[in-house]
Formats: structure tokens, C-alpha cells, sequence
């Protein structure tokens, strides 16, 4: 194909800081051509969105781009505002990261898409709303006559990035940059997502440039790949090819991190130990306003939720955002406050304790946080976060003991004592995590939640944080409750895993059996999300998924909460809700129809 | 603060870097000296009647620099006694309104529920009451220009504004893990406060206690004209620039002196205070 | 929207009531009373005065006969200005200060926000420079300066505009004194407009708008501009207090008719009835523009419903 819709030349994008010129990327030569699509990979900041954001000349006020960057031959840099506005959402269409903050909060939906067609194609409003509309329809937006009236925040992630597409779309581009489109969504609708695009790739014959981090998610969709690493292009090859003989060790890495996170080794199940923790039909809800003035409404964030975790063992819970996971791990805790049903740790029961003895009782039962730079308390040196727990749970030990403990435990989580007197601010993400662990461990806990703890890493540091807890459940002998939407990671570290969605329990199994036999439909559907970096399976994988998002949990469906989405729903699935049955293999599944699916 | 706060030096760092922030720094620095120090070059006493020399317009030499007033008090040492007494005032009222909102926002904000409720309703009522109307009857029933009165009068003014700035960046703060991190931990709720909520919101507050202060000398300056400030014999950058200004036509200089400094420190603190916030915003390199 | 706006202006009224009950509470616990500066009154004069305002009853009584009174708009007697009610009084002065302080802000808006956006758009160069260092210094001067030096240069110098005074149906004596009260509020305006502008012209969405290629005055119409109006509703509310010490200045720098004089005499003379009154005027204003402001925000933002 000779035709190239976007090339790019020794393309450089800098950015003037008070510490001098900084450059975000060098000299970086790529091209596009019509039906093509380019994947671009590398880690955040690796310079991949500046790249096109300084094409269209949409960099930061201290942003300057220097190159060539040829749409259809004509160079676009040094193009005077007006052109390059006849060029942007005309020729080329953009979708961004994130899809709450990069719509604009105040417009409804069918403005923002008539805005676009009334500017570039000249269309009289009336026509413009029928071509939104139509548009709207074309991305398979549910309802698009109701949603054409919504604001942004009244759709959901998914809906909110279709709505972008439709957008980016309205000016009949030849291009689409869609710059980490999946990034910000659960892992279904991320598929889902990803068929879209491939389907509008293979409808429409349009250029698409899509720039991740994650090497499964162009997997299914990149004809050519190009890796990016320190704001320069170290490869770019046909996507077969690449995943198949990677050339830069870099990129085999990367390859050999996401294959490690999608198909990892089974964990083995450990033997008999007594029952550490238990939750008795746990339920939360919270207080949500309700339409009128000062009336609310519970909003049932856990319902009956009912789980036994031994000592030593491990336990993975994994659903979507709404799943009601992250609730389950801090009421369980005590961090949120249940509306019914029992914690009993070690045959006491947690409600039962007075508050002094529940704080007393903390040190036994920690926790660490998906978001390490936010759980850190940035007005404190790392000496100090780590010594803070000992300060209360050991008030007798004295400073000089209580830092050499906070050194000792920094140590033993892959640390330097030179970071002890550094800020949150100055750690990396990584380090920031090690740091949350060192914080909990130090403690000597018998329990350890660990809330999506590494679900804002980059894969390098992904696999090194997992690699670090599983040695020390190894070494201590400690119970660990691992929430993560990341199946794969599950399937490392956990022996049981429990499946949540919409606050309910839908499968609880022995990690290899659930992986290998799901027995629940929502569990299929979540395996089958999961990108593959292979570019001779994925794609297929992407044509076969389905639509359907989960339903507001203010709203939640009755009977069985899954059944809007269930392929294999019936009547009598709306009318009751499905027991917890326990099925062979220790396992058990809220399904009234898993014996015959 | 907790000592040696991490954003404290970069923090300080960027404001220097900011040729405003850094002029109006410096500009300050010599107000305050000058307020500390100035009245010892001079040879004349605050309120000492020069009955030679009434309304005699500035002089170098051995003279009055700035001039004087209808009494023949020499106004380059009222100028600064009253700059004194301004800024003392100012800082003052600031800090006891600043105690005030802080803990007021704080406990409203981490406590949250029905006490926030109601703890926010007060401030609330207490917004809609004209305060002018408290400070009038608090300055004229007790003894007028009490500098007591007017402390509480200023700082009981200051703190409304305060608390909510101060609830709304604890709740904001609550949300955030590392609060959960420290329950988690097992701390108790006042040492949460201390501990980890107001060292992170002294920024913020502290941008704003900077324009607190101008505010507060402003609100002086006010009650001087309605005859409620600082009295007679005693001098304010209010009172000063108030009977300047009647006197704006026939002696022009008895508002220059005085009204120059008021605009120099408000200009400055101001300045400051956008600097402060500016330096202490994150996305801000 | 009608239940919404009926709840909301029910819910005023219990705020009201405390703030009444406060005042009320504030200045009958303050020593001295209305009649001490009168000179050679003798104690049976006194006693027969306070008999006929009804002083000498309890506090609660007073307090009820007082509600009772304000439920039919009746304000009672002043005190001091003994021919004269408190209803009329206000009715007096009210129109002169309402439409001081609404010219006013008028004026404040109309060159406060286009100010503070010129600053934004050229953020850092010299017309932000340049509107920054006015709003400094109209933000340093106080009114009492302000006032009598437009007085002098425009008045008494030019002779375009009178130097005070009031004459009904004669907009020129109201220039200077929305001027003089307009001109802090329009430079508080365009520094909170700039800043919030620059906020949002840094946003994702404002890039995203602009990756649609509308062109740089839609984006800035349809984009940037009405969520940066936000703070600039907020400030509404604060406004109102502002509008209302400062016109207690600059009534009585141009000698207008105004009810400013009203509060600080009245609360220095212990006209209870006037202060009351006032208290009522002003509390009520205060409240029924917070809550336009509370209406406005959301008619700009619509998230603020669901929130």
C-alpha cells in the first residue's frame, strides 16, 4: 500500500521546563496507510501520545515539535491555525485515555457530535442531530436516542468511549488516533472497545493509529507494531512478526511480562489450616442521594457475602469496577462500616471489640492499596510511614529501635536505606509500592489485604511487586486476601479465587479449576476478555465478543444480578435468585443453570 | 507542621524562582524592618505636638520627611507606628482566625455525617449575619477602639471562610488511601487529624492566611472611617489614610505617606499569597 | 424545578429565624440602651418611655411581640427617629442602596469578566500584566480614597459629573459611587475569572475540543467559558455582603440617602427595632441570592443534580 495516510520524519517533540529543554521524543519516523492499522507500544512516558498530540499541534503551551509530519503529503507542522483546524476532526479523528474528563462536562452528547458536522461538513443542525444519531447507532451505543440528550456523567466508561469514537468519527476522517482507549475501563467493555475499532477498521477502510502500554490489546487489532521506549522508536515490524521474533531485548521483555500475566503457572493449593478469617453473609451499602431534596436511597455496594480463609492461604477476589470487591476487602477490615452479617477473625468477632481493642487488633490484619503514591501520606519521609505502626502498636520501643525496624523491613522488601529519608514524591511507582508493603509488614500481620495492588504499574514492576508478595506469603506463613480485576495475576498468586459481580458472589473455585473449567457464565465472559498478545489468535477472539455492559448497582436486575448480560438467561432466572451451590471440586457457583452450560 | 515538611523547601524554592513572589518578599522584608526599626532615625515622637510646625508639607533635612498633620505630629513616625499596629493586628486576627477555621473545618470535615451537618449550618447562619453588625456592637458597647475588641472583632470575622475552605480539602483529603492507610494502621481519629490531615492542608491554608492579612487591614481601615477602628492618639494605616483623605485637597501629603504604604504592603501580601498558591499547586513545576 | 424551588425557599426560613433570634439575643444582652444619651431625662421620663415601646416586659415577650409583628411586615417603631417607623425607613433608603449596589455590580461583571478573560487568553504577556497590576491596586485602595479622588479629578476639576448628592430619576449622581463601589468587585472578578479560565483552557476537555478542530473562539464559547463561570457564581453570594459595607462608605462619601447609615447608627444609638430590621433586609437578601447562585451553578453545571 503506497498510499500513506500519516508519516511521520524525524519527528521530535521537546518541552521547556525550569530544569531546561526536556525531550519527550527523538527523532521518531513512522508511517500509516489507509485500512492499516499502526499499534504503538511502550511505557507511560515513553513519549507515544506527545508524538501525534505535537503533530496536530495539540502539545502543552511549553511543547514544541520539530520534523516532518506529512497528512496525505502536506506538512502539518507550521500550518496556521486555521488550516490546522480544517485538518483536525476532519481528516483525522482523536480518542483519548480517558473518557470522563476528555468530554466536555457541561454539552450533551449529540451537541458535542452535531458540533463537529456542523463545523467541518457544513450541515444545517437539524441534518447534524440525524447524522449524530446515525452515528451514535453505528458505535452501538444503547438507546442513542436518550443518550443523544445525556451529559457525560450520566453515561457509563464504556457508553462515555463509544460517545468519543462517534465523536471522533463525525467528521468522516481518514485517520483515528486513539490514544490509550482502553486504559480507564474494565476489562470487558475494554474488549469490547477493541471490537469496535477493529470492526470499524475492517467496515470503513479508515487509517487507525492505537497507542497502549499493553501488547494484548494491539494484539488483536495492529497490523504493524511499533515499540517505543525513552521517547525513541527502538522497533517497528509487522505485528506477526513481532510477537513472533521479537529483535530488542526490551520488547522481549515486555512480551514475555504480558504472556506471563495471561497465562501464568497454576499456584498449588496448600493443605489444611485452621480457619483464620470469616465472613458471615457480609453486606454494605451506602447512603446515595435519591432525586429530591435530601432523600436518599442504600446503595448495596456487598450483599451476602460469605467466605473462609485459613491461615496461610491465599484467596483471590476479582470482578469488575462495581463488583463490590474493593468493598469486601476493607469491610472485612473494618474500614468500612457492614450494614449486616459477622467478621470473625480467629474465632472473635471483630464487631463484638470496643474501638481501642479493634485498633489494638489492626496489626494483625493490614492491608495495601492499588494507588502507592496515594496511600502514602506525602507530607512523610519513608523512614517515618514505615515507623508509624510500630509508634502505636509498640509505644515502648524506642525511636533509634523503631527505625532500625523500618530499615530492616525496607531491606527486606528490595529497598536501599538511602530511601528512607525520601518523599512519596520521589519514589517511583514501584518503589512507592514497596514501600506500602514494608509499611504493613513491619507490623508482622497475620492477614494481608491487598487491594489492586498493582493494577497502577507499569508491567515491569507489575510482575516484580507479585513476584515479592508471593515470597513472603511463602516465608511468613500469612493469609492473603488479593483483589485485582487483572484475572491473571489471580491465577499466580491465589489457590481459591472468588468471582464478584454487582456486589454478589457468582464463583468461588480452586484457581487452576476456575481456569480452567469456569463454571459461571460471567466467569467465561471474563476469561474470554483477557487480551492475548498473539496477533494469529486475537483477533479472532475480538470478533466474538459480545455487548452488554453490567447495569447501574442503584438499579441492580432481579433475580440473578447477571442475567442482562447472560447469553443463557431464561425466565425463571429474572424470578429468583440462584443458590450458592457448592460443586464438585470444592467449589461453588450461584448459577441455576451451570449443570446444563 | 511537622518539622521539616517535604513540599516546604520546594515549595519555598519555587516561590523564589518567581520574580513577583521574590520582589514582593523583599519589599515586605523592608516594611517590616522599617515598621521594627524606622522611628529611631527620626527625631520626633508619634504623638508629640509640634505647635510650630502644623500642616507643614514634607521637608528633607532635619525636618519632617513625610510632613504633618493639623497637630504638628510628625507623620513619617506615625506612618510607621501605624504600620506597626497594622500588621500586628492583621497577623494577629489572621492567626486566631486561622486556630479557629482549622479546627472548626477539620473536625467538621474528618467527623463528617450529622456533626458536619450541623457544624457547617452554623457557619452558614453565621454568613448571612452581617458581621459588620457584630463588630459594631462588640466595638461601641465595650469601649471604642479596644484593641481586644477589635482582634475579636477581625478574627471572628476571618474564620467562617476559613473552616470551609479547610472542610472542603479535608474532605477531601478523607477520601484519600493513605487516611484509610492510617486506620488501617490502627491510629485513633485525633491523631489522624494531627498527624496526617492538617500538615497536608497548611498549603492551602497557608496561600490563604496570606490573603487573609490584607483583608484584615483593609477591614480596619474600614472601621477607622467609621469611627470604630484604632483611635486617636494611637495611629493605623487606617486611621492614617482616613484622615488623609479629608484632607486630600489642602494637604495632599497627609494621604500620600500613609496611603503609599498601605497600597506597597497590601500589593505585596497579596502578591505573596497568589505566589504561595501558585508554588504550592502540584501540576505547577 | 417549582418543588425543588419552593423546598429550597422553606428551608430559608428556619436560617432566617436563627439569625433573628441571634441579633435579637446579641444586642438586648449589650449593655446600655436606646434612651442612655439622651441628657437630663428624668427616671419617671424614662420609665414611661420604655412603658411605651414595651422595654419593660421580659425578653421573651418582647421577643414574641416582635415575631408577631414581623409575620405582618411590621418592623415596629425606631427609636431614635421617633416620627418615623422602621418600615419606612427602610422603604426610604432601600432604592437608593439597591440600586447603588446593583449598578454596581452590573458594572463589576460587564468589566470584570471580559477583563479577566483578555488576561487569560494572553496569559503572561503584556495586557495580563497590565490588567493585573489595575486589579492590585483597585484590590489595595480603600473606598474612602477611591471616592473622594474621583470626586476630585471628575467633579470638582472636569465638572462632568456632580461631586454628591442625590436627586431621584438623575442617573448622574449614581456614576461616580457605582465606580468607587464597583471597581474592588471588578477586579476581584477578573483575577477569579482569569484564574479559572486558565484552569479550564488546561483542561482534557478543552484539548480534546480542540483536537475536533471548531476553531479557537468555539472552543472557547462552548468549552472553556461556561464551566470557568463557576467561581464567578459563587461569588455572587459573598458579593452581596460586600455591596453591603461598602455602600455604608460610599453612601456617606457622596451624601446618598442610602439605608447604610441605618446599621452602624442604629446599633451605636441601640435603635433595636432598626438594627433588627436591617438585620432581616440584609439576611434575606444574602439568602435568596446564595440560593440563585445555588440555581445558576446548576443551570451551568449539570452534574451539580445528580450530586
Amino acid at each position: 500500500m503506497a498510499d500513506r495516510v500519516l508519516r511521520l520524519s524525524d519527528f521530535s517533540v521537546r518541552f521547556a521546563t525550569a530544569a531546561g529543554s526536556v525531550p519527550a521524543a527523538t527523532e521518531v519516523s513512522l508511517s500509516v496507510a489507509a485500512g492499516e492499522c499502526l499499534g504503538v507500544v511502550g511505557e507511560s512516558g515513553a513519549g507515544k501520545s506527545q508524538l501525534f498530540l505535537g503533530a496536530l499541534g495539540l502539545l502543552a503551551a511549553n511543547g514544541r515539535a520539530a520534523g516532518r509530519a506529512q497528512l496525505q503529503g502536506r506538512d502539518l507542522l507550521g500550518l496556521p491555525a486555521r488550516e490546522l483546524d480544517a485538518v483536525r476532526g476532519r481528516r483525522v479523528g482523536m480518542v483519548f485515555q480517558d473518557p470522563m474528563t476528555s468530554l466536555t462536562p457541561h454539552l450533551r452528547i449529540g451537541t458535542q457530535i452535531a458540533q463537529v458536522r456542523m463545523r467541518h461538513l457544513g450541515e444545517p443542525a437539524a441534518e447534524a442531530r440525524r447524522r449524530a444519531l446515525e452515528l451514535l447507532r453505528r458505535v452501538h451505543v444503547n438507546d442513542p436516542e436518550q443518550r443523544l440528550l445525556q451529559y457525560p456523567h450520566e453515561l457509563s466508561g464504556g457508553m462515555r468511549q463509544r460517545a468519543m469514537i462517534a465523536i471522533a468519527l463525525a467528521g468522516n476522517p481518514q485517520l483515528l488516533i486513539a490514544d490509550e482507549p482502553t486504559t480507564a475501563l474494565d476489562v470487558t467493555v475494554q474488549a469490547q472497545i477493541l471490537a469496535l475499532l477493529q470492526e470499524l477498521k475492517r467496515e470503513t477502510g479508515l487509517a487507525l493509529i492505537l497507542i497502549s502500554h499493553d501488547l494484548g490489546a494491539v494484539a488483536g487489532l495492529a497490523d504493524t507494531v511499533a515499540v517505543m521506549r525513552q521517547g525513541r522508536l527502538i522497533e517497528c515490524a509487522p505485528a506477526t512478526e513481532l510477537f513472533a521474533s521479537p529483535r530488542q531485548a526490551y520488547t522481549r521483555a515486555l512480551l514475555e511480562e504480558a504472556r506471563a500475566l495471561a497465562a501464568p503457572v497454576p499456584a498449588q493449593a496448600s493443605g489444611e489450616a485452621p480457619v483464620a478469617l470469616e465472613a458471615r453473609a457480609l453486606s454494605v451499602s451506602y447512603p446515595v442521594p435519591a432525586g429530591g431534596w435530601g432523600r436518599r436511597a442504600a446503595l448495596a455496594a456487598l450483599s451476602e457475602a460469605s467466605l473462609t480463609l485459613h491461615a496461610g492461604e491465599s484467596l483471590g477476589v476479582v470482578g469488575e469496577s462495581g463488583s463490590g470487591k474493593s468493598t469486601l476487602a476493607r469491610a472485612l477490615l473494618k474500614l468500612v462500616p457492614h450494614t449486616a452479617g459477622r467478621v470473625v477473625w480467629m474465632g472473635r468477632d471483630l464487631d463484638a471489640l470496643s474501638r481501642a481493642r479493634l485498633r489494638a487488633q489492626r496489626r494483625d490484619l493490614q492491608i495495601i492499596f492499588q494507588d502507592p503514591l496515594g496511600s502514602l501520606d506525602p507530607r512523610m519521609r519513608v523512614a517515618e510511614l514505615v515507623g508509624e505502626g510500630l509508634r502505636v502498636h509498640e509505644p515502648s520501643l524506642s525511636a533509634a529501635a523503631r527505625r532500625a525496624a523500618a530499615q530492616a523491613m525496607l531491606a527486606r522488601v528490595g529497598l536501599e536505606a538511602g530511601l528512607m529519608e525520601r518523599y512519596p514524591h520521589e519514589l517511583s511507582g514501584g518503589q512507592g509500592q514497596r514501600v506500602g508493603i514494608a509499611r504493613a509488614m513491619v507490623l508482622a500481620p497475620k492477614l494481608l489485604v491487598c487491594d489492586e495492588p498493582v493494577s497502577s504499574l507499569d508491567v515491569h514492576s507489575q510482575a516484580q511487586v507479585v513476584e515479592l508478595i508471593a515470597a513472603l506469603k511463602r516465608e511468613t506463613g500469612l493469609a492473603l486476601l488479593f483483589v485485582s480485576h487483572n484475572l491473571g495475576i489471580v491465577q499466580r498468586l491465589c489457590e481459591r479465587v472468588l468471582v464478584l459481580y454487582l456486589g454478589r458472589m457468582m464463583e468461588l473455585a480452586p484457581a487452576g479449576a476456575l481456569f480452567a473449567a469456569p463454571r459461571h457464565p460471567y466467569t467465561r465472559e471474563l476469561l474470554a476478555a483477557i487480551p492475548l498478545p498473539d496477533p494469529r489468535l486475537q483477533p479472532g477472539r475480538l470478533s466474538a465478543v459480545r455487548a452488554g455492559e453490567a447495569p447501574s448497582p442503584r438499579d441492580p436486575p432481579s433475580g440473578c444480578v447477571y442475567r442482562t448480560r447472560c447469553p443463557f438467561a431464561q425466565a425463571a432466572c429474572a424470578a429468583a435468585r440462584p443458590a450458592w451451590e457448592a460443586a464438585s471440586g470444592q467449589g461453588a457457583v450461584a448459577c441455576r443453570r451451570w449443570r446444563e452450560i | 507542621m511537622p518539622e521539616g515538611s517535604p513540599d516546604r523547601p520546594r515549595a519555598w524554592q519555587r516561590l523564589w524562582r518567581r520574580a513577583g513572589a521574590r520582589t514582593a518578599l523583599l519589599v515586605l522584608g523592608i516594611l517590616v524592618a522599617l515598621a521594627v526599626l524606622g522611628p529611631w532615625f527620626s527625631p520626633w515622637q508619634p504623638q508629640a505636638l509640634d505647635w510650630s510646625q502644623l500642616a507643614q508639607p514634607p521637608q528633607l533635612g532635619h525636618g519632617h520627611w513625610l510632613g504633618t498633620d493639623r497637630l504638628g505630629r510628625d507623620l513619617y513616625v506615625r506612618t510607621l507606628y501605624g504600620l506597626r499596629l497594622s500588621l500586628a493586628l492583621s497577623l494577629i486576627a489572621s492567626g486566631v482566625s486561622l486556630l479557629i477555621g482549622i479546627a472548626w473545618g477539620s473536625i467538621a470535615g474528618f467527623a463528617g455525617g450529622r456533626i458536619d451537618g450541623w457544624m457547617m449550618r452554623v457557619v452558614d447562619v453565621l454568613y448571612a449575619l452581617p458581621y459588620l453588625f457584630i463588630v459594631i456592637i462588640l466595638t461601641s458597647l465595650v469601649a471604642r477602639g479596644s484593641l481586644w475588641v477589635l482582634l475579636v472583632g477581625l478574627g471572628g470575622v476571618g474564620w467562617l471562610t476559613t473552616a470551609r475552605i479547610v472542610r472542603a480539602q479535608t474532605l477531601a483529603l478523607r477520601g484519600r488511601e493513605f487516611i484509610v492507610a492510617a486506620r488501617a494502621t490502627g491510629l485513633a481519629g485525633g491523631q489522624i487529624i494531627t498527624r496526617h490531615i492538617v500538615p497536608n492542608l497548611m498549603g492551602t491554608v497557608l496561600a490563604y492566611a496570606a490573603l487573609t492579612i490584607p483583608q484584615m487591614i483593609l477591614f480596619e481601615s474600614f472601621l477607622s472611617f467609621l469611627g470604630l477602628g484604632v483611635q486617636e492618639p494611637h495611629a493605623s494605616l487606617g486611621n492614617l489614610v482616613y484622615g488623609g483623605a479629608q484632607e486630600m485637597e489642602s494637604a495632599p501629603w497627609m494621604l500620600l505617606g500613609p496611603a503609599a504604604v498601605l497600597v506597597a504592603l497590601l500589593l505585596c501580601l497579596n502578591r505573596l499569597g497568589d505566589g504561595l498558591r501558585d508554588a504550592l499547586d502540584p501540576r505547577e513545576y | 424545578m417549582l418543588r425543588y424551588l419552593t423546598g429550597r425557599i422553606l428551608g430559608l426560613l428556619p436560617t432566617l429565624l436563627v439569625i433573628v433570634t441571634l441579633s435579637f439575643l446579641i444586642l438586648r444582652l449589650a449593655p446600655g440602651g436606646p434612651f442612655d444619651q439622651e441628657q437630663g431625662l428624668s427616671p419617671q421620663v424614662r420609665a414611661n418611655l420604655d412603658r411605651a415601646y414595651g422595654l419593660d416586659q421580659s425578653l421573651p415577650v418582647q421577643y414574641a411581640h416582635y415575631l408577631r409583628g414581623l409575620l405582618h411586615g411590621d418592623f415596629g417603631p425606631s427609636l431614635r427617629q421617633r416620627d418615623f417607623t422602621v418600615r419606612e425607613l427602610i422603604a426610604q433608603g432601600l432604592p437608593v442602596s439597591l440600586t447603588l449596589g446593583l449598578a454596581a455590580l452590573l458594572l463589576a461583571l460587564a468589566v470584570g469578566i471580559p477583563a479577566g478573560i483578555a488576561a487569560a487568553l494572553w496569559q503572561g504577556r503584556a495586557p495580563d500584566h497590565l490588567l493585573s497590576g489595575f486589579a492590585a491596586c483597585a484590590l489595595a485602595l480603600p473606598s474612602f480614597v477611591v471616592g473622594p479622588l474621583l470626586a476630585l479629578v471628575f467633579a470638582l476639576h472636569l465638572h462632568w459629573l456632580p461631586v454628591a448628592g442625590w436627586q431621584h430619576g438623575m442617573p448622574r449622581y449614581l456614576v461616580l459611587p457605582a465606580i468607587t463601589l464597583g471597581l474592588p468587585m471588578a477586579a476581584y472578578l477578573a483575577r477569579l475569572m482569569r484564574a479559572s479560565l486558565i484552569e479550564t483552557l488546561r483542561s482534557a476537555y478543552v484539548r480534546s475540543a480542540r483536537a475536533r478542530g471548531l476553531g479557537a473562539a468555539s472552543v472557547l464559547w462552548h468549552h472553556a467559558l461556561p464551566p470557568a463561570l463557576l467561581p464567578v457564581v459563587s461569588y455572587l453570594g459573598p458579593a452581596i455582603a460586600f455591596v453591603v459595607t461598602g455602600s455604608l462608605v460610599v453612601e456617606s462619601v457622596f451624601g446618598l440617602p442610602g439605608t447604610g447609615r441605618y446599621l452602624v447608627q442604629g446599633a451605636i444609638d441601640r435603635d433595636y427595632p432598626l438594627v433588627l430590621g436591617m438585620v432581616v433586609v440584609y439576611g434575606t437578601l444574602t439568602l435568596v441570592l446564595n440560593c440563585l447562585a445555588d440555581l445558576l451553578y446548576g443551570a451551568l453545571d449539570p452534574a451539580v443534580h445528580h450530586a
